[in-house]
């Protein structure tokens, strides 16, 4: 299956396995910047590693730092191959934008109802250029 | 609606030098924050400055490369070194080096040597109704709420941004319909006594944050102005356990001369009422080794300590000998005071670090002990030293605090809420 998605910080088009948050995350404090494992103990994805997946976000929880966390992931090549959220937050997707500006390859990120998630899961995912997030790749 | 940007932040915007980057990344951000303009700022307080990995340090020399200079008066939060020498910081290099070079980068952009989580202690205070961009949850707190001047909390990368362009996105706290009260949370049921004891500020904070979250509420039942150090702890405890940028206290704080003044609607959405029990258990919340027989540490100063709070340091200190040290964070600005009455020798030789320019729950300071105990009088540090330092914490006024440093064992004096 195919949705469209809208673009929320344009990127490099990417694919991987489908990694769905039942929770929404800290970056700060809660995802490893040097490997790009979970490592809050209380979230239930605890342990899993984000780094080349599509990463489906429910929400995240605003730490100031979040876009400092993002944006060393991707500096290391720890980032996930693309970002699809519910709802846009600024304060994350500034370590994108600032990336973007380092010159450095960032993934997109986009935007998608967060009841269409779970139609992802287990599955390989690609989101084009053009925002749209496919399955069965 | 979509972002307009006028014709000279467009010029700006379209450079390829540092100010052009700084106006990008706040243009971007304000459309994704579904903002309809930039405003002009008066100041900022950069939290920018402390070193998570390269990247960050790699940014800042970038602008500093491209002739980048702040526009307005920029303090800059805490650091990861003691650049004073006060404390010994263990941050191994390559780390320490990179940590260094971003802490040099700011201070090439302009911006004041202030490393201080409380700048508004430290000579930086807008004045009501105006403009800023701050970082650092209890700064943006403090500044919106006991200051008055308005500000979003603006995260890394962001708030440098803003100084460079002199601009932030108009949106949140911006506007003064988005300041005004939804929420009442009333202190009137509980005693006097604990009212106007030192505990009751960070208790009560931890508690609001956890009960508002991001909605903004008014204190109600508050006697009188309980202290600016008070409204400090505060503050810094309710932006640790929510998301709070904004509180008011009917009759304190300075848009709130009474509670139907700064209420939203006639009615609000809910009233919380704090029982004694609820003071009481979100005090015990603080603690996450309410069992130790013994401590191994006790941290003040988050956040920062003020010239008065020095003195009521050594003054329950009384001349008396530490069994385990006190960590003392502080900034420049309390430190100058603090040397010119030759008070930092005298609580060093009692036993008390000093830590300036940062702060142990940022940086490693203390020992790595894999289970040790951590007495505080802070809500802030009892938040977030378990995660980041591996001790366990133990929540104590002051006066606790030092008796127990100079026993080795927690002392508790009861204050019933």
């Amino acid at each position: 299956m195919s949705a469209p998605a809208e673009i929320l910080v344009p990127g490099k088009a990417g694919e991987g396995e489908a990694l769905v948050l039942t929770a929404p995350i800290s970056f700060w404090g809660g995802v490893d910047p040097r490997t790009g494992r979970i490592a809050d103990v209380r979230h239930p994805q605890h342990g899993e590693i984000i780094a080349g997946k599509v990463l489906f976000l429910p929400g995240t929880i605003g730490s100031s730092s979040a876009s400092a966390v993002l944006m060393e992931l991707v500096h290391n090549g720890r980032a996930p191959a693309a970002l699809v959220m519910h709802e846009p937050d600024a304060i994350l997707l500034l370590g994108l934008i600032v990336a973007r500006e380092m010159g450095w390859e960032t993934p997109m990120a986009v935007r998608l109802e967060r009841g269409a998630f779970e139609t992802y899961r287990g599955s390989a995912v690609r989101v084009a250029m053009d925002g749209a997030v496919t399955t069965g790749i | 609606m979509s972002l307009a940007l006028s014709p000279q932040e467009q010029a700006i915007a379209a450079g390829q030098d540092g100010a052009g980057m700084a106006m990008r990344i706040v243009a971007e951000s304000a459309r994704l924050l579904g903002a309809p303009r930039l405003i002009p700022i008066a100041s900022t307080h950069i939290d920018g400055a402390l070193y998570h990995g390269d990247s960050g340090t790699l940014f800042a020399e970038r602008l500093v490369e491209g002739g980048a200079k702040v526009v307005v008066r920029s303090t800059l939060n805490v650091g990861a070194l003691d650049l004073m020498g006060c404390s010994r910081i263990r941050l191994e290099e390559p780390q320490r080096g990179m940590a260094r070079r971003m802490m040099e980068a700011y201070r090439k952009l302009g911006c004041e040597q202030s490393w201080t989580c409380a700048p508004y202690q430290a000579g930086h205070r807008p004045a009501q109704g105006s403009d800023v961009a701050w970082g650092e949850s209890n700064a943006v707190v403090f500044c919106n709420s006991v200051l008055g001047a308005r500000t979003n909390r603006y995260g890394d990368f962001l708030d440098i941004a803003c100084a460079i362009t002199g601009r932030a996105p108009d949106y949140g706290l911006h506007r003064p319909d988005n300041r005004r009260a939804r929420l009442v949370f009333d202190v009137s049921n509980l005693s006097p006594s604990f009212l106007a004891s030192e505990i009751a500020w960070p208790v009560l904070g931890s508690l609001y944050g956890r009960e508002v979250g991001y909605a903004i509420g008014v204190v109600t039942g508050v006697a009188g102005h309980p202290g600016e150090d008070a409204l400090k702890a505060f503050g810094a405890a309710a932006a640790s356990s929510g998301a709070v940028g904004l509180f008011h206290i009917a009759g304190v704080t300075p848009e709130a001369p009474d509670v139907e003044t700064i209420l939203a609607e006639p009615e609000p959405e809910a009233v919380i009422r704090v029982t004694p029990q609820m003071a009481a258990k979100a005090r015990a919340g603080l603690s996450t080794a309410a069992s130790a027989k013994t401590i191994d540490a006790v941290a003040i100063g988050s956040p920062h300590l003020s010239s008065v709070e020095f003195d009521s340091l050594e003054r329950l200190i009384a001349g008396r000998r530490l069994a385990v040290p006190i960590y003392a964070c502080t900034g420049r600005h309390a430190l100058a005071l603090l040397e010119r009455d030759g008070g930092r020798k005298r609580l060093e030789a009692r036993g008390v670090v000093i830590v300036t320019d940062t702060c142990v729950v940022v940086t490693p300071i203390m020992p790595d002990l894999g289970n040790g105990v951590l007495m505080t009088n802070s809500g802030k540090f009892a938040h977030y030293a378990p995660g980041n330092t591996g001790y366990s914490v133990l929540y104590a006024s002051l006066a606790d605090c030092v008796e127990s440093a100079v026993l080795g064992r927690p002392v508790f004096t009861e204050i019933p809420a």
